[in-house]
């Protein structure tokens, strides 16, 4: 891995460029609870990064500061070499960032595609006036839209749920729809919240197949929260490791699995 | 002194009375909250059936004695007997406690898991019903409500700050009464609530149903037990307001008042529901008092809701509610 | 097998997103349609109007608001009976003030103002939510009827506080004071609700209705995927209010013709409305019609079995209503919270099916 800036060509095949998104010197407080401390790294356009660390390290957290649900009270964002002034979670989602979350969040009173729908709203452009009459500008949007979302519905192999009530579905397939709700925005850098947690190997291994594709179809810039490190060594270009709030180790996944500070917090003792 | 500043006073001292009557019902509620996650809208027709049923057994009604007359064609009204108003509180009572049984049974157990709005309508519906029964079972026509509680102004009150001030304040004897119970009520509670072993597991169930559940806690009993709790309360705020105005359906509105003190107090807190309740009863008698005659007066219909409001916009969970932390 | 949608397939998106998929129910809305514009109207009479078309109409239209802000959007409102108020009395000073112009215009107008007011009173839905805000809704509940009541300018100084509207015509046919024949009563509130309806149904069906979904079902993820909660919720507020005062103001000035704030647009006009859409299926526009016929149909339906079947007193018979209706609250939402709307989808999937078993 390169350490200038510069764009360059992985051995796959897939394109990674400058920086995107740098996290510089983050530090949020609860109370009087650290959940983060003086936490500084970068993640460039294109790349797979992924942060990983013991429960609690505040993991979820940095992923909320990124969706600017949190409000760091130290610290800067900077997003596509601007400062990112402090601003709502739906304007931090127009900007191109878009998310799914450990505990589904996904509309239960919904069906599947109008979940998917959702994520298309920050493209919406039609006024209300105009959807109150649905014949004409409204209509032709909608259909547009539905359009887009009908291939990530394909993309994802989704087809024999779209009208099914999201409520009813089983673990996995929720995952899915959210993953799809996520890329209906067409993002620029999606956040995943340990996209895996609770599947199976099967379930592992479509979900990963799914995130690679997306990283490589699309171009999305990819940081995955995930706890199953065969995953994350296997997936993700560059990894962050956090451990009570502190950065304790950031680099390629082969550098991050030698790091002795790693091995102690997280990996525990090694044996072969 | 000043008289206005003494009629200022007075109502100041009315306003704080009003207000233990209104943390009393405010209490019922606080209860349920606390231990079921049920906002109970009834409560307030507790208070109206409680009042009903205590008027109807004092003066020997016979029960369902309208509906029975339209059915058969008869003419009963009495049985003909009265009873002593304390064998008569007895039994109300017991009459709470036997609807809070039914209550759990035939609503509450079917609404286990759903959200707290499903509830709280259900408890809308409830009130609805039992208002209806109330009317069928005891009629609807106002009734005086007469348990023997002290009446009327109170003379040495009266007196003594006629001495002080040289100005009498006017202090209903009942009003006093109704804040040492509403007083020792409150106490008794929070004591039971912090400090006995049903207390303790009230509050685990009011923090989270399953948890309760898996440690042993019968969530059926602490219903029961928070029900039959509320119903007593009810009681003892339908004698009260019923003494006061007599039994009728505007008894039922109370509930509604009740609203803005929850609100102010924080839905889960026992001291928030009386601290509450003091500043709805004093607010809204010293606005009434000084801005009221320059808008037309009656500001009491709205003016609680409306400090209310103004207060949650800057305080969304009220002066002692717990602070909702919002996570994903 | 007369109920099917076998080789009803849809090719476009288009298609697949209409109101009526199924053939079936397609051809049953025209038909329902054609009746009440083509055939009612030249049947009706004044009891029929009065007792019940023009009340369900119009509890329809308040039905359908009262379900967009609460069923869609999730917000829970108690001021549906002071919305109406404002709906009202809009029309009244906006009739009196300017006769010459057309009725239909002071309704769609007193509907804009109602949407004003339900603007102002929703500002605080953004910092409060669930009861707290039902508690805010009843603060313009209890403010608005005293308001109505106390400053005389509102009711033009009339020593009886009451409202009443002066006759109005459309092409020439009185549609309000007491030259309104029954059909002209009945055409009018029918032409709204088709009009509302319709606007109801286009709005639950577009981005605004799942932004109003997402809110109502999880507001912080709603937000984090791009929701403006200011906006959705506002905008909520906004057309549900319009919508409950276009019905507040046919209330007074098409069907009671005179009102007093107190008895009409009380606490109890809200939870009336509440109720239908309980009933009826939150979050559903049939649901509100549903629920509206529901609570208008059952008081005739309890006073003719009762009173004049049975001989039972009136009083008793309003006293077992409020039994009914409570009890059939608490019911659905037990059995079915999704109410009448979804037992009536759940009749037609087994219809779908019919006579087969499953």
């Amino acid at each position: 891995m390169k350490d200038s800036f510069e764009p360059f060509v992985t051995a796959d095949g897939r394109t990674i460029g400058g920086v995107l998104m740098e996290m510089r010197n983050i530090t949020l407080r609860f109370g009087g609870v650290e959940a983060i401390r003086d936490i500084s790294f970068d993640i460039r356009d294109g790349e797979i990064r992924a942060i990983i660390g013991p429960n609690g390290a505040g993991k979820s957290s940095m992923l909320n500061v990124i969706s600017g649900f949190y409000h760091p009270q130290e610290g800067e964002v900077w997003y596509r070499g601007e400062r990112r002034a402090p601003m709502r979670p739906f304007e931090v989602a127009r900007l191109g960032i878009a998310r799914t979350f450990q505990n589904i969040a996904l509309f239960e009173g919904m069906s599947v595609l109008d979940n998917i729908m959702t994520g298309r709203l920050t493209l919406m452009q039609t006024g209300i006036w105009h959807q109150a009459l649905w014949w004409g500008r409204a209509q032709a949007e909608e259909v547009a839209h539905r359009a887009q979302v009908e291939k990530i519905i394909d993309f994802l192999e989704i087809q024999h749920i779209r009208k099914t009530p999201v409520g009813s579905l089983p673990y996995g397939l929720k995952k899915r729809v959210e993953l799809a709700r996520a890329l209906a925005a067409e993002p620029k850098l999606l956040l995943l919240d340990e996209p895996m947690a609770g599947m199976n190997v099967e379930e592992k291994e479509d979900m990963s197949r799914f995130i690679l594709d997306v990283n490589d179809e699309f171009g999305t810039t990819i940081v995955l929260i995930e706890h199953d490190m065969g995953v994350v060594m296997d997936l993700s270009d560059r990894v962050v490791v956090m451990d009570y709030g502190r950065k304790i180790g950031d680099g390629t996944p082969d550098e991050v699995r030698a790091n002795p500070e790693v091995i102690d917090a997280y990996l525990g003792v090694a044996h072969d | 002194m000043p008289e206005q500043l003494l009629f200022a006073m007075e109502v100041t001292l009315n306003g704080l009375m009003a207000g233990v009557l209104y943390a009393l019902v405010a209490l019922g509620f606080v209860l349920i909250f606390k231990a079921s996650g049920v906002f109970n809208y009834a409560q307030g027709v507790l208070a109206l059936f409680a009042a009903l049923t205590l008027v109807g057994l004092q003066q020997g009604q016979i029960p369902f004695a309208h509906l029975i007359n339209a059915v058969f064609g008869t003419e009963l009204h009495a049985f003909g007997w009265q009873l002593p108003s304390l064998v008569a509180i007895v039994l109300t009572a017991v009459v709470m406690i036997g609807l809070a049984i039914l209550i759990e049974r035939l609503v509450l157990r079917h609404l286990v898991n759903q959200e707290p709005i499903i509830l709280f309508m259900a408890t809308i519906g409830l009130a609805y019903f039992l208002e209806g029964f109330g009317d069928v079972m005891w009629g609807a026509d106002v009734k005086t409500l007469d348990v023997g509680l002290p009446q009327g102004i109170s003379e040495t009150i009266d007196e003594v700050t006629f001495n002080w001030f040289g100005y009498g304040f006017f202090i209903d004897r009942l009003d006093i009464f109704a804040t040492v119970i509403a007083a020792l009520l409150v106490i008794s509670l929070t004591l039971f609530s912090q400090f006995s072993k049903q207390g303790r597991a009230l509050r685990a169930v009011a923090d989270d149903h399953q948890a309760a559940l898996s440690v042993g806690i019968s969530l059926r009993f602490i219903w029961v037990l928070v029900w039959s709790i509320a119903g007593f309360v009810a009681l003892v705020a339908g004698i009260m307001w019923g003494a006061k105005m007599g039994v009728q359906f505007s008894l039922s509105l109370i509930a509604l008042k009740a609203l803005p003190v929850l609100m102010l107090g924080g839905f889960t807190s026992i001291p928030g529901a009386i601290v509450g309740g003091l500043i709805i009863g004093v607010g809204e008698k010293l606005f009434e008092f000084s801005i009221g005659p320059l808008v037309g007066g009656a500001t009491e219909n709205w003016f609680a809701y409306v400090l209310a409001l103004v207060f949650l916009v800057f305080r969304p969970q009220g002066l002692f509610g717990e602070r909702i932390i919002e996570r994903v | 097998m007369i109920y099917r949608e076998a080789g009803d397939f849809k090719t476009t998106y288009v298609a697949d997103s209409q109101t009526f998929p199924i053939r079936f129910d397609r051809w049953g809305y025209f038909a329902l349609l054609a009746v009440a514009v083509g055939v009612v109207p030249f049947v009706i009479n004044d009891y029929w109007a009065n007792a019940i078309f023009v009340p369900f109409l119009i509890y329809a239209i308040a039905a359908l608001g009262l379900n967009i802000l609460t069923g869609y959007a999730g917000q829970l409102s108690l001021g549906t009976g002071g919305f109406m108020a404002v709906g009202a009395y809009a029309t009244y000073k906006l009739m009196t003030a300017f006769p010459e112009v057309s009725i239909f215009i002071h309704i769609l107008l007193a509907g804009g103002v109602t949407a004003l007011v339900g603007v102002l009173f929703g500002l605080p839905s953004l910092r409060i939510k669930g009861f707290y805000l039902a508690v805010a809704t009843l603060a313009a509940q209890f403010f608005l009827v005293w308001l109505f009541n106390k400053v005389p300018w509102f009711y033009n100084y009339s020593a009886s506080g009451q409202i009443s509207a002066p006759e109005r015509t459309i092409f020439g046919i009185p549609v309000t004071g007491a030259n309104t024949s029954a059909w002209a009563q009945y055409f009018v509130c029918l032409a709204f609700v088709l009009l509302l309806a319709w606007v109801a149904r286009n709005l639950t069906r577009g981005a605004i209705g799942r932004q109003w979904m997402a809110i109502r079902d999880m507001d912080i993820a709603a937000e984090i995927i791009g929701v403006n909660p200011l906006r959705a919720k506002l905008t909520a507020f906004a057309v549900s209010s319009f919508f409950i005062g276009v019905a507040g103001a046919l209330f007074f000035a098409v069907y009671l013709g005179a009102a007093e704030v107190g008895e009409a647009f009380g606490i109890q006009k809200s939870f009336l409305v509440l109720f239908m859409v309980i009933i009826g299926g939150l979050g559903s526009v049939f649901g509100s019609f549903a629920g509206a016929a529901f609570l208008v149909l059952l008081p005739v339906f309890l006073k003719n079995l009762l009173v004049g079947g049975l001989g039972w007193p009136t009083d008793l018979a309003a006293h077992i209503e409020l039994m009914i209706v409570g009890a059939l609250i608490v019911i659905f939402l037990i059995a079915e919270p999704h109410g009448l709307a979804r037992l009536w989808r759940v009749a037609k999937q087994k219809l779908r099916l019919w006579p087969f078993p499953h």
